[in-house]
């Protein structure tokens, strides 16, 4: 049975260190194609640097990455970037309207991203379509993530990487977003990564989950290894987390 | 003016020390320091331009200007060190301007080709592109430092190093641009600029001595945009890898 599930994501003895002081540790595990992945531990376990060295933003000092079965640096980096997507708990915006913003991604290309499309993008994240013409600058942190959420999107990735992204909402606009990363999953197939801070979300989202502790995955398994982890060191955050 | 007339003008160096031991300012040292050695750097200038003058001859010129461009080098190099091969990316952009900027000047015959124009000429040319050259630098460093999530964001997206940098690269060619250009617009006005003050006092005709700073000013803007463009082009690469990453060594780690 589980012949059928290929790995969108496969990482084999992955390391990376920065100035002798390593970040993440002998990584080898995999990101099940289709599947909803969540990714937890406590910060500075090295759960934003694992995202970044999927689409290609960092390179691992040793070991192998691979993307869809082939290997990470037999992509063109602007072609990995756009297949595999990125939205951070920071939102980072370039100056101007949401608008510009949105259309980001396909400005980049020498492509335009009409009214209508944006508008919509808008409506999958919850926002209304006047938020179009507004500065980013008089965004709230909130509104800045789900801006940021749909102009990832416009891309189309096929994997998704999702840093935390609803660590600013409020509890209804957390589970819009839920419903829509959901909705993107069942419809295109895409596979999603996603860290959170919050358990209940990787319960209930989640196909998998890792945990992950001082650069290393300590325990790995479907999401019910959050219910009854084996390792002690995972109970102890566990217990931590959900209090 | 003899050097008898000239020794009696320290009293202009004495005045500043009385002022900075009474006031308890602390500044006598470095007056008495920057007195002493501007003395003997323009009075080995002015025997060395003395001798290249009568020599006539191209060897000394070039070697003069070589030695310009390399103490220019020297100096603006330090406000890039993040940058690799800061020293030959300042040094290319220096040869290039004063290649410029000469031929045009003797190409057009617009100045003649003595010793006597072209070494003043070359260095006011080589010196300006120096301080454009440290006002990129540092603006451009800190534009690159302090948005580096944008930069990020745009490769994130699929997007190139050129177009990941552009902002901070252009916002930092016209910010070094700009105290040239606004100079210019009230020159004349408050301060009359040092070296047509110099031809006058040395007896030029003062329309003469207009003539020959609309020149440099002209020349200035020149040196101007092209040092900061062509620096910039030449540097903002080597903040990135073939990965089309960007390189951590020209950034400060993040906050947790
Ligand atoms: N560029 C960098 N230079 C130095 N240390 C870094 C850098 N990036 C991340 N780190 C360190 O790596 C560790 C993991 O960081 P991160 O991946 O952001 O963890 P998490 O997302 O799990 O909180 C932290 O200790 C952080 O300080
Ligand atoms: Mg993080």
């Amino acid at each position: 049975m589980a012949i059928d599930y290929k790995p969108a994501v496969d990482f084999n003895h992955v390391n990376y260190s920065v100035e002798g002081f390593d970040i993440l540790k002998n990584i080898t595990d995999s990101f099940l194609e289709g599947k909803i992945t969540t990714l937890v531990g406590p910060s500075g376990a090295g759960k934003t640097t694992l995202l970044k060295l999927c689409n290609g933003l960092l390179s691992p000092n040793s070991g192998e990455i691979f993307i869809k079965g082939k290997i990470i640096s037999s992509y063109e980096p602007v072609e990995l970037r756009r297949l595999v997507g990125l939205a951070l708990q920071s939102a980072p915006m370039i100056n101007g309207s949401v608008l510009k913003n949105l259309a980001l991604p396909l400005a980049l290309q020498g492509r335009q991203l009409s009214e209508k499309d944006a508008q919509n993008l808008l409506y999958d994240v919850g926002l209304e379509a006047e938020f179009l013409h507004r500065p980013i600058k008089d965004l709230s942190g909130g509104q800045r993530q789900k801006v940021s959420i749909a102009r990832t999107l416009v891309n189309r990735p096929q994997i998704l990487l999702l840093d935390e992204i609803t660590s600013s909402l409020d509890r209804i606009s957390q589970q819009e977003i839920e419903d829509l990363i959901v909705k993107i999953n069942r419809k295109y197939e895409t596979t999603i990564i996603w860290i959170t801070h919050n358990l209940q979300q990787a319960l209930t989202i989640g196909n998998y989950a890792w945990v992950m502790m001082n650069g290393e995955v300590i325990e790995s398994g479907t999401s019910d290894l959050l219910h009854s982890p084996v390792n002690e060191k995972v109970k102890l955050f566990l217990k931590g987390e959900v209090k | 003016m003899s050097y008898l007339h000239l020794s009696i003008a320290l009293i202009f160096v004495i005045i500043p020390i009385v002022l900075s031991k009474t006031l308890n300012l602390g500044l006598e040292r470095d007056t008495i320091i920057a007195v002493v050695r501007s003395i003997i750097q323009l009075l080995a200038v002015g025997y060395v331009l003395k001798f290249v003058f009568d020599s006539e001859n191209i060897i000394y010129i070039l070697l003069m200007i070589t030695i310009m461009i390399i103490a220019a080098t020297q100096n603006a190099r330090k406000k890039g060190v993040s940058i690799t091969g800061i020293t030959w990316k300042v040094a290319i952009t220096l040869v290039v301007i004063e290649a410029l900027t000469q031929s045009i000047l003797l190409g057009f015959s617009i100045t003649p080709p003595t010793a006597q124009y072209i070494i003043p000429i070359s260095g006011m040319v080589i010196g300006n592109s120096m301080v454009l050259a440290i006002l990129f630098l540092n603006r451009f460093t800190a534009e690159v430092e302090t948005h580096q999530d944008e930069t990020e964001l745009i490769l994130s997206l699929g997007g190139t190093p050129k177009q990941a940098i552009r902002t901070q690269l252009l916002t930092s060619i016209k910010s070094s641009m700009i105290p040239t250009i606004e100079s210019q617009k009230t020159i004349g006005l408050v301060q009359l600029p040092g070296m047509m003050s110099g031809q006058i006092i040395a007896g030029a005709n003062p329309i003469q001595a207009v003539q020959f700073q609309l020149l440099i000013l002209f020349l200035l803007l020149t040196t101007a945009s092209i040092t900061s463009a062509m620096l910039g082009y030449l540097s903002y690469p080597s903040l990135f890898n073939k990965r089309m990453q960007m390189l951590k060594r020209c950034l400060a780690p993040p906050e947790v």
